[in-house]
């Protein structure tokens, strides 16, 4: 199974740990993996802005460097979604939906295609787990509080496999800690506020962990931790799969 | 009449292709194993009132007694007593000061408490309202599984007038507190003749 | 410069305590009506038949509003056309006038208060009296509503109280919400018996029968309606239904989305004007047709106006229904207002996370979160952000459209964060301003790929 990372920019730049467990997780998993080395950014950030026309140049160069893969996976529903959605070119079409339809987050990736039923891996902590709401409402990686259906986790199957975990549920289980791309900029006030009151309710959990399937959600929660000089550390889902402790 | 014109033919000329109507299948509605008991808890639920009678009699005594003790009361159906149609048209400023009224429901809602009253049972449109006091009479048989059957069963052409009513008259305007008594009845008591 | 959301919202924020309670108490309302449609195993298949009737409806809209028209005469009610607000306005105080209208009353009507009749009637020297307790709270304070479905919800108990005592003499510092109803019910009482004229809103018109139903929970409506001996009833062109068997479909799924509750009080079916009085309908346009014809746009037409997407949306709980400056707050708000008035609204699409919540509980199955996706292309296309964010973006688009330049800059900007991290961590970043910056690694993902490929 040839599977292409595909690593977000901000990952790559600011969280490479993230991108690095990733990996090894999927070449623990028997997968064969490459990291086309063009790649750059999926676009999402000025899609969400509302300059997704200048997201050509994106476009292009992703289709570029994933085309020749079975599968496409990232570590972050956001951009997944993305492209899942949006990814779009005029001159090759059938490239992009084939992309359309391979790429995965890491999460359903593991547990739809690889059908991952035990991972080789411990962590002795209480998390605190945060759904994004991409991946949640987007990519349907967990059921939703909104809607009437029978209630599932992907992300929580998986940590309920990771020896010595003890997972934690806020009460507001799925609610958007306001990172929202270019909105924790703009709305600067009301996003703090919201990741402050996510945060709250971990606090009440006592966690020792916030994780989530999303780099940009813990780059923002963990910025407000940092400012309060809170104790809680944030950590990607990727990187407890991945660890042996 | 320029307007009207105006607008349909803006409006034929942006709505969209033909989309087709869906195709209601009301074998996956929900089912209630005793609707009289469903009826009950869900009335209970909107803040009204329900006993179950076997005997009309129960409700005449009732209404005789109110009458006697010289209350300001409208009784509107006919198996209960006399009706005093003249009492029904007094002026808004009169039925201000009405305490109670019998109306008759047609059809009751399990799902939801929802009773059915159309303008030839409540005589004059105002009188569930304005008074202090609502009592539904609704029989037994009557009483339906969702809306939907209820809809199948009344047709809502043939009255100028009718209206669902579940419970008293609410509001949580004020902080979100529940208050019942905004505007119209303080109590809806409905009785269900078995 | 336009106050814009962002600004309000941190406004409101300033007051922690207010904030948090706001965000509780409509986060309640969001559990209730989780509560309420879990009690209903078919909940997922009656949003898809409400969403699939209105999308037949809007695709025969212009055939049904005829049908309804024609009905609807047939019945004795005087159907008028309004091509805008202003026209909508003209022909009530027609009405007013022709009568010699002293006394009026309104029930909950965000079409009014889109056309802002209240203002236009006052300046020519009509009173309405808004009977909604929410609404007669707020417009005794001369505020606009900032929810639709719960307009005073932005006040607490002692502010109703203080100006229930200015204004109708109730017991200073009784705030009792108890006590405060039932002031404002023997207040409105007196009103309600000395109208000439009940104004009203539309939940639903049937083609079919030519009559509309209004749904309430305190009973105004039907109180104004029935002792004013001219009721005029206002509804959108949206309002349609085509069969009284759809009612069913909607009245399932309109209270228990607004507040839990299975179905509101009152479900009032007006078919024929009452016993001597005179029944009008004002069909409004004012700007819906044209919104028929946005592609991307047009289902929001499909709205019932239950508000379920305010209540369940975090930027609404977290910063109040004012700081989307306008008529129809919350998502919906954004989604509709720049259809009418893109310059004034080009902030609102941006007032969110696009977290989804808001598409996801709508009982008709508006892609609110999508629309204001398309909205921010649409704005920017249209030229309506400024120069500083377009030149930015222009900037981040073209270093990260070019692998080798974004990985230059990328190398340069963590460099330039690790050795001068006091160049970024300044003011004029917002990230900073309550955020730490994420701490800069030695090396990318890239750089360790590159050393540790196998
Ligand atoms: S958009 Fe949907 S959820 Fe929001 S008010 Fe309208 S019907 Fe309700």
């Amino acid at each position: 199974m040839k599977v292409a990372l595909f690593i977000p920019c901000y990952i790559d730049q600011f969280y490479p740990q993230v991108g690095i467990a990733t990996l090894q997780l999927l070449k623990r998993l028997g997968c064969r993996v490459s990291f086309p080395l063009q790649q750059s950014c999926c676009g999402q950030p000025m899609a969400n802005s509302g300059f997704a026309t200048r997201s050509k140049g994106c476009d292009n160069n992703f289709i570029d460097n994933f085309k020749h893969f079975d599968y496409i996976v990232a570590p972050s529903g956001s951009c997944v979604l993305h492209i899942k959605e949006h990814l779009k070119s005029e001159t090759h079409p059938e490239e992009a939906a084939h992309i359309r339809g391979t790429i995965y987050e890491l999460c359903e990736f593991l547990t739809d295609i690889l059908q991952v039923e035990y991972i080789k891996a411990s962590f002795p902590y209480k998390v605190g787990w945060h759904n994004s709401c991409h991946g949640q409402r987007g990519l349907y990686l967990s059921s939703m509080s909104e809607t009437v259906s029978p209630e599932f986790s992907k992300p929580e199957r998986l940590l309920n496999m990771v020896r010595g975990l003890h997972l934690s549920i806020p009460r507001r289980k799925d609610e958007c800690c306001g990172f929202g791309g270019i909105f924790c900029i703009s709305e600067e006030a009301l996003s703090v506020k919201m990741g402050t009151d996510r945060i709250k309710e971990h606090e009440l959990n006592e966690v020792d962990y916030i994780s989530s399937a999303d780099v940009s959600c813990l780059m923002h929660i963990e910025g407000i931790l940092k400012r309060n000089k809170n104790n809680i550390k944030t950590i990607h889902i990727a990187e407890i799969l991945n660890s042996k402790l | 009449m320029l307007s009207k014109e105006k607008i349909l033919q803006v409006v034929a000329a942006n709505q969209p292709e033909f989309v087709p109507l869906p195709e209601m299948n009301h074998g996956c509605l929900i089912e209630y194993s005793d609707l009289c008991a469903q009826f009950k808890t869900a009335s209970e639920n909107v803040g009204a009132t329900v006993q179950r009678i076997n005997d009309i009699q129960v409700l005449k005594e009732e209404l005789k007694k109110e009458a006697e003790a010289g209350r300001f009361i409208i009784n509107t159906i006919a198996g209960l007593g006399t009706i005093n149609k003249q009492a029904t048209l007094l002026p808004a400023a009169r039925l201000n000061q009405l305490e109670k009224v019998y109306i008759k429901g047609t059809i009751g809602v399990a799902e939801n408490a929802a009773v059915w009253v159309p303008e030839s049972n409540m005589l004059n449109r105002l009188l569930p309202f304005i008074a202090e006091h609502l009592v539904l009479l609704l029989e037994k048989k009557n009483i339906v599984t969702t809306l939907h059957e209820a809809y199948q069963r009344i047709d809502i052409s043939t009255a100028g007038f009718g209206v669902f009513i579940a419970g008293p008259s609410k509001t949580a305007d004020i902080e979100q507190s529940l208050v019942t008594g905004a505007h119209g009845a303080r109590s809806t008591k409905v009785y269900i003749l078995e | 410069m336009k106050t814009t959301h962002a600004a309000l919202a941190e406004k409101f924020i300033a007051n922690t305590a207010q904030t948090d309670w706001h965000d509780r108490t409509l986060w309640l309302v969001r559990q209730k009506r989780d509560k309420a449609v879990h009690t209903l195993p078919e909940w997922e298949i009656l949003r898809e038949w409400a969403s699939q009737i209105k999308n037949h409806t809007l695709s025969q809209l212009s055939e049904y509003l005829s049908e309804f028209e024609q009905k609807a005469k047939a019945n004795g009610i005087v159907v008028h056309w309004a091509a805008d607000a202003e026209e909508h306005n003209r022909i009530i105080y027609k009405i007013i006038r022709k009568h010699n209208i002293q006394n009026i009353v309104k029930s909950k009507s965000m079409l009014t208060e889109e056309c802002q009749l209240n203002k236009y009637l006052e300046q020519k020297g009509i009173e309405v009296v808004d009977t909604d307790l929410g609404e007669r709270i707020v417009q005794l304070r001369k505020e606009p509503p900032s929810h639709i479905v719960l307009p005073a919800i932005h006040l607490k108990k002692q502010e109703v109280s203080e100006t229930f005592h200015r204004y109708l003499k109730t017991e200073k510092g009784n705030h009792d919400p108890q006590y405060l109803t039932e002031a404002a019910r023997q207040h409105l009482r007196t009103k309600f018996i000395e109208s000439q004229l009940a104004i009203t809103g539309v939940n639903f018109a049937v083609a079919e029968t030519g009559g509309f139903v209004i749904c309430t929970n305190e009973g105004n409506a039907d109180m104004g309606a029935h002792i004013a001996a001219v009721h005029i009833a206002c509804m959108g062109i949206e309002k349609i239904i085509p069969k009284a068997r759809h009612l069913a479909v909607f009245l399932r799924l309109l209270a228990r989305s607004a507040t839990g509750q299975p179905i509101t009080t009152y479900s009032s079916h007006f078919q024929q004007p009452g016993p001597g009085q005179e029944l009008h309908i004002v069909i409004v346009d004012n700007g819906r047709s044209k919104h028929l014809g946005r592609k991307d746009f047009r289902n929001s037409l499909k709205c019932i106006r239950c508000a379920a997407c305010f209540n369940t949306c975090p930027v609404y709980r977290k910063s109040g229904g004012y700081s989307y400056h306008s008529s129809i707050t919350g998502p919906l708000g954004a989604i509709l207002n720049p259809n009418t008035d893109m310059k004034a609204s080009a902030d609102l699409p941006f007032a969110s996370t696009l977290c989804g919540s808001c598409s996801h509980v709508c009982p008709v199955k508006i892609d609110i979160h999508e629309q204001l996706w398309k909205w921010r292309q649409v704005i920017v296309a249209e030229g309506y952000v400024s120069r500083k964010k377009k030149t930015g973006m222009k900037i981040i688009s073209f270093v990260l459209s070019r692998p080798s330049f974004y990985r230059f800059s990328g190398k340069a900007g963590r460099w330039i964060m690790r050795t001068f991290p006091f160049l970024l961590k300044n003011k004029l970043n917002p990230w900073f301003h309550s955020r730490e910056m994420p701490e800069a690694p030695k090396q990318s993902f890239r750089d360790w790929y590159l050393k540790h490929k196998p």
